[in-house]
């Protein structure tokens, strides 16, 4: 592993007056392998739940409606959050040349205040606590939470920068901040909600019907835009350089990058509430900013993949590199697919079937954790300070356990998604509409199978993950034999 | 002077200012409008606050997450018209909070399921999904016709509507409980209830008139959903956004 990189100025290693802080790194990094574990395991028992109804256990704590939250919070926010804050606290370290602003104390509290965060959403879930607004369900309590946690968060980001030794602030931690700055403006303006009694959880949206649906979408769309986006990009611009051994492949497409993607993305939010009660100008003006996200986003693309000019043989050599690229692979495809889903009178196929959640899909497997996975395959040797890891071959392993899971699941939701928008809408000689709702219905079921075995999977990948990054972690670097034995467990 | 980007690089408050106006611009220029813009809310008739049942019932069904498999939302088009009835209007949410529009069709759009089917049918429905609609994989919810509703505090939640907006009268305030227990006991005296929440559906919703459980409340308010406005009395100048 390469510990400096010509990549950018920013690789001089420690200062020995001012070390890292890399224990509270360790534990973000073992926090996201053991949510990853959840969230994949949550979302493959729900997806179970639509093909064998049996599963919702006719208890009230475990209904497909009080699990979905649960899977959907735990992939977002506890897998996708704990990788990206832990990452920003190792990536803004090391391109600044400093430590964490105001030590370990803040950054701890950041670790564990996120953590308790998670778990509180989730119980509220399960018990019935939510606002029910997508992605934003956390009744207020927990969301006053996060909101403290957030600004220890961003001064301890900010502060880092403000303290840096670097005279520029790299890339990464351009979107690193836009991430950490917009979820803060859009949590807290989506989020206002009046609590019927400050004893109880339930409260009230200060938004109604209209209103309230463009302001959840806009916060909804841009918790995709900037949490599951432009973090992940500071994930890219860091890790695929370092991995690679070679420079971004263009500054200037970064600035224009940076600069339209922040812009465009937070008007996007209207296409998912296409042909609704909303204005027709809102309607399109999403759509057309949706179109043209697609120029920033492939200039995005664009720039990690080209990264590897003259370092592409390093595929054959660093599997954790080839999650990373084939990250941006996915990437590209899922905003190509995104910006066509938002033309109108597409969406009026797509919308409200599973093409939808298939498209989520691929940007949340094949996007946001393949390339979470490159970074933790770079990251646990480097924090555990291990030569290598345990085994490559179990990494090629799970590459392609995850490759086909991804690829099975997202077909299947391509046919069923296509087919129940056609059959809404299929009309017999007669003139009748030609299928009932519940047909459509029984004609996913096989569909909902191959999906549950495509996550299936996925999930057996990310254990074989969690597996190796266990037994690095102990110390079995690759080519030695174990000298204990590990067990299969979640590092935390 | 020649702009360098190198300047905004090199200063972290200078990122982070701009950084803020950037991502702010879209959103007031789309969010802010709604508010400000009166077309964009029909003026329509019908349209009330949910009754005091209603919003407890409407508060299980946020509760349970029904909307990530059921919209309240029919779009204008053909097939959908004829499916679930007249296309959805603003003004028919102006007082859902939150909105409940959903993003996915796992089981039917829900906008106008009031009066579709009989009380009797949803509580089979809710009890056993399969044993009503054999394909259904729709979670079964016994436990809501077992437990009482708890709405000791339904005051409190007209209150908390009204602080932000919506038009509950000191009147439906005071009387908030008895038109609770009111609307879901055949025996009572509605016609004050009535004359509050027009066309509020009275009975006994869950088929044990003892007993006010969490599923009065929940069919209380499916049965009035996409009820309110009378779509025979609307021109389409009066649905002009």
């Amino acid at each position: 592993m390469q510990k400096a990189s010509p990549a950018s100025p920013m690789g001089y290693g420690m200062d020995a007056e001012q070390p890292y802080i890399e224990d509270v790194v360790r534990a973000f990094v073992a926090a996201t392998v053991f949510w990853a574990v959840v969230a994949f395991l949550a979302g493959v028992y729900i997806a179970l739940q639509l093909a064998f109804p049996a599963l919702n256990l006719g208890l009230e704590w475990t209904t497909f409606g009080r699990l979905r939250p649960v899977h959907t919070s735990a992939a977002i926010f506890a897998f996708g959050g704990n990788a990206l804050i832990g990452t920003s606290f190792y990536v803004v370290q090391r391109t600044c040349r400093a430590a964490l602003w105001g030590g370990p104390v803040p950054a701890w509290f950041v670790f564990w205040g996120y953590q308790l965060f998670i778990v509180l959403a989730a119980l509220g879930y399960v018990m019935g606590y939510t606002q029910s607004k997508e992605y934003a369900e956390p009744e207020w309590y927990v969301d006053l939470w996060l909101t403290l946690v957030w600004v220890v968060y961003f001064m301890i980001f900010i502060g880092t920068l403000i303290k840096r030794e670097e005279p520029h602030i790299y890339v990464a931690n351009w979107f690193y901040l836009a991430f950490i700055i917009t979820v803060a403006m859009l949590h807290i303006v989506n989020n206002l909600s009046l609590p019927v009694s400050i004893f109880g959880a339930k409260s009230y949206s200060a938004f109604a019907g209209v209103q309230d649906a463009l302001t959840q979408w806009w916060y909804g769309h841009n918790a995709v835009g900037f949490f599951l986006t432009a973090g992940f990009l500071a994930i890219m611009y860091y890790f695929i350089p370092k991995a690679a051994g070679r420079p971004i492949y263009s500054y200037r497409l970064s600035i224009i990058h940076f600069w339209s993607l922040i812009f465009l993305y937070i008007w996007a939010g209207p296409h998912h509430l296409h042909y609704t009660a909303l204005p027709d100008w809102a309607q399109t003006l999403g759509m057309a900013f949706s179109v043209m996200l697609w120029m920033p986003s492939w200039g995005g693309m664009i720039n990690g993949i080209m990264t590897l000019s003259g370092a592409w043989d390093k595929l054959r050599t660093d599997p954790g590199l080839r999650f990373s690229v084939t990250a941006v692979g996915f990437y590209g495809m899922a905003t190509f697919e995104g910006p066509v889903m938002s033309i109108r009178q597409v969406n009026a196929l797509s919308h409200y079937t599973d093409w939808t959640v298939g498209h989520v899909h691929s940007g949340a497997l094949g996007w946001n954790a393949f390339v979470t996975f490159g970074a933790l395959y770079y990251l646990v040797p480097v924090l555990w300070k291990r030569a290598g890891l345990y085994s490559t071959r179990l990494v090629a392993w799970h590459f392609w356990l995850g490759t086909l899971g991804i690829v099975l699941y997202i077909t299947a939701m391509w046919v069923s998604g296509i087919m129940q928008g056609l059959m809404w809408r299929a009309y017999d000689e007669y003139g009748f509409l030609q299928y009932s709702f519940v047909e459509t219905v029984a004609a996913m079921r096989p569909f909902y199978m191959i999906r549950a075995l495509g996550g299936i999977l996925f999930l057996g990948g990310a254990l074989l993950m969690v597996y190796n990054l266990w037994r690095t972690a102990q110390g079995h670097v690759a080519g030695q034999p174990a000298a204990r034995a590990a067990t299969v467990q979640p590092a935390e | 002077m020649q702009f360098k980007h190198a300047t905004i690089e090199r200063s972290a408050p200078l990122l982070a200012v701009l950084t803020l106006i950037t991502v702010a611009i879209g959103g007031l220029v789309e969010i802010v409008p709604l508010f400000t813009i009166e077309s964009t809310i029909e003026r329509v008739q019908g349209v009330r606050p949910y009754s005091p049942l209603e919003l407890a019932g409407r508060n299980i069904y946020v509760r349970e997450g029904c909307y990530v498999c059921h919209s309240q939302q029919i779009r204008p088009m053909r097939d959908e018209v004829e499916r679930y009835g007249h296309y959805s209007l603003a003004a028919e949410s102006m007082y859902d909070r939150p909105f409940q529009w959903g993003s996915k069709r796992t089981g039917p759009d829900l906008a106008r399921v009031g009066g579709k089917y009989s009380n009797e049918w949803h509580v089979a429905h809710m009890i056993d999904p399969r044993s009503v609609v054999p394909e259904s994989v729709m979670p079964a919810y016994p436990f809501l016709a077992r437990r009482p509703l708890g709405a000791g505090d339904i005051a409190a939640h007209l209150v908390a509507n009204r602080r932000l907006g919506v038009p509950y009268s000191d009147e439906m305030i005071a009387s908030a409980a008895a038109d609770l227990a009111a609307q879901a006991d055949p025996e009572a005296d509605t016609s004050d209830l009535l004359k509050r929440y027009p066309g509020a559906v009275i009975g006994d919703f869950d088929g044990d008139p003892k007993r006010l459980t969490e599923m009065d409340a929940l069919i209380a308010y499916m049965q009035v959903l996409g009820t309110m406005v009378k779509f025979q009395g609307v021109t389409p100048a009066d649905l002009k956004q």
